[in-house]
């Protein structure tokens, strides 16, 4: 964790100063270095999300549970900066906060997906139930989202815009490709901290409610 | 028991649940009256000036039956609750698969319906006389609720057991009619513009997957819901 927030203050300090402005973009094009990353990241989370889920219907142990909850946290947190930082840079390059892009539109349900999830754990409060419960929950969303890709993908090609809003995928210069490497990995591991963080402040959650309630009786 | 095969079984949970709607018939009521309220409030949601009644037909349609079926699954499982239902039900020596065969069976006939009811009346309003389209129509209306029946089923068993379950249930199922629901508004436009079939194989083909896989996915999952 701590690795990773230093990380992360590096890469700050890179992307400001140590690489040069992209040419048509600007400044705004520096967001990149934060919004490509954490959008890796917030996907990562949902797919682990996803497995853990599926390992718990198979082997139904509180472990991948909790990690697969704490997965699902920080990824919603991460779609968060994921979906705030592109409308940021979109307004100035693309002249739109939000388009319904395919990628936009399925991150976006994807989002909204998780934050079901994690609705659906706080109304259950039987720790059994909520777990089976989740982790189908879990299962049918991973197998959800390419779908839902498909559909808006189809969509859009259906019915393409009028006015190309994509810039063409530029090949980075090599100090901005380490840049965003560099970033990418950083955001990985802040990921993981944070998912250790959250998983350990969940087991200490459990057993004091079980410290509680063994208290009781 | 006679009937121990698992079609049996389902059929007989199916007959249960209609029976008992059949009875009171308020589920079924409301359902149409607001399907029909929904058709006729999004009629006039629009310029009439700029757009079409061909151009909001398909969404209007779709929206409704999304919003009437939504009431329905709600139902299902909100039976099975009062006087603990449920628990009677699970501790019959009946599979989970047939339980959820047939809840999802009971749920596809009342949603069913609800449809058929209210698509000669979508026809009326809406003033698109597509009756040689219908039972084309019908095939798309039939692949979009099998899925979204199947899904809405399983979610319902679950968000049964929380304590807002009439809000809980269109949060979690929504994102899931993604799929099915732009599918069916896409195929559904395509029919009402008599565009070729060659033009819609697309679409129904990802219908299709979708009824497939998670038909079968619901299906495994629901015994990791029912099972204490």
């Amino acid at each position: 964790m701590g690795l990773a927030l230093v990380g992360l203050a590096g890469i700050y300090v890179r992307a400001l100063m140590f690489t040069p402005i992209e040419r048509t973009q600007g400044p705004a094009q520096k967001i990149f270095y934060v919004h490509a990353p954490v959008a890796w990241a917030a996907l990562l989370a949902f797919s682990v999300c996803g497995l853990l889920s599926l390992l718990y219907l198979m082997m139904r142990d509180r472990k991948f549970d909790l990690m697969a909850a704490a997965s699902a946290e920080v990824g919603t947190a991460l779609a968060v900066v994921m979906l705030t930082t592109g409308p940021l840079w979109g307004k100035p390059v693309w002249g739109t906060w939000w388009t319904w892009d395919a990628r936009l539109t399925s991150t976006l349900f994807t989002f909204l997906l998780f934050v079901g999830y994690l609705v659906l754990r706080n109304a259950l409060t039987d720790f059994e139930v909520r777990a089976r419960f989740s982790a189908v929950l879990g299962v049918m969303a991973l197998v959800l989202v390419p779908f839902i890709h498909v559909t808006v993908y189809w969509f859009r090609t259906l019915h393409p815009d009028p006015v190309v809003l994509k810039p063409d995928a530029p090949s980075l210069p090599s100090v901005m490709l380490v840049t965003l490497l560099s970033s990418f990995a950083v955001c990985t591991v802040l990921y993981i901290g944070l998912v250790m963080q959250r998983y350990a402040l969940a087991v200490m959650q459990d057993v004091r409610e079980e410290e509680a309630a063994g208290g009781i009786s | 028991m006679a009937s121990s095969s698992l079609f049996g079984t389902a059929l007989a949970v199916a007959r249960k649940d209609l029976k008992v709607e059949w009875r009171t018939k308020t589920a079924f009521i409301s359902s149409l009256v607001f399907a029909v309220l929904v058709l006729a409030v999004l009629y006039f949601a629009r310029d009439k000036t700029s757009v079409g009644d061909y151009d909001l037909a398909p969404g209007a349609l779709w929206v409704t039956f999304t919003f009437a079926g939504m009431l329905g699954l709600n139902r299902a499982f909100l039976l099975e609750r009062e006087n603990h239902a449920l628990d009677g039900l699970r501790l019959t020596p009946i599979s989970p698969t047939a339980l959820f065969l047939g809840k999802v069976a009971g749920n596809l006939v009342f949603l069913g319906v609800v449809e058929l009811v209210s698509l000669p009346l979508f026809i009326l309003f809406y003033d698109v006389p597509i009756w040689r389209q219908l039972p084309t129509l019908m095939v798309v209306v039939a692949l979009a609720t099998i899925g979204y029946v199947a899904v809405g089923t399983l979610l319902s068993a679950m968000v049964v057991r929380t304590r807002f379950s009439e809000v809980m249930l269109p949060v979690l199922l929504l994102p899931f009619l993604v799929p099915p629901i732009v599918s069916a508004v896409q195929l559904t436009w395509r029919i009402l513009a008599l565009r070729p079939l060659s033009e819609m194989t697309g679409w129904l083909s990802l219908l299709a997957a979708f009824d497939i896989i998670f038909f079968t996915l619901s299906l495994l999952l629901f015994e990791a819901i029912l099972i204490e």
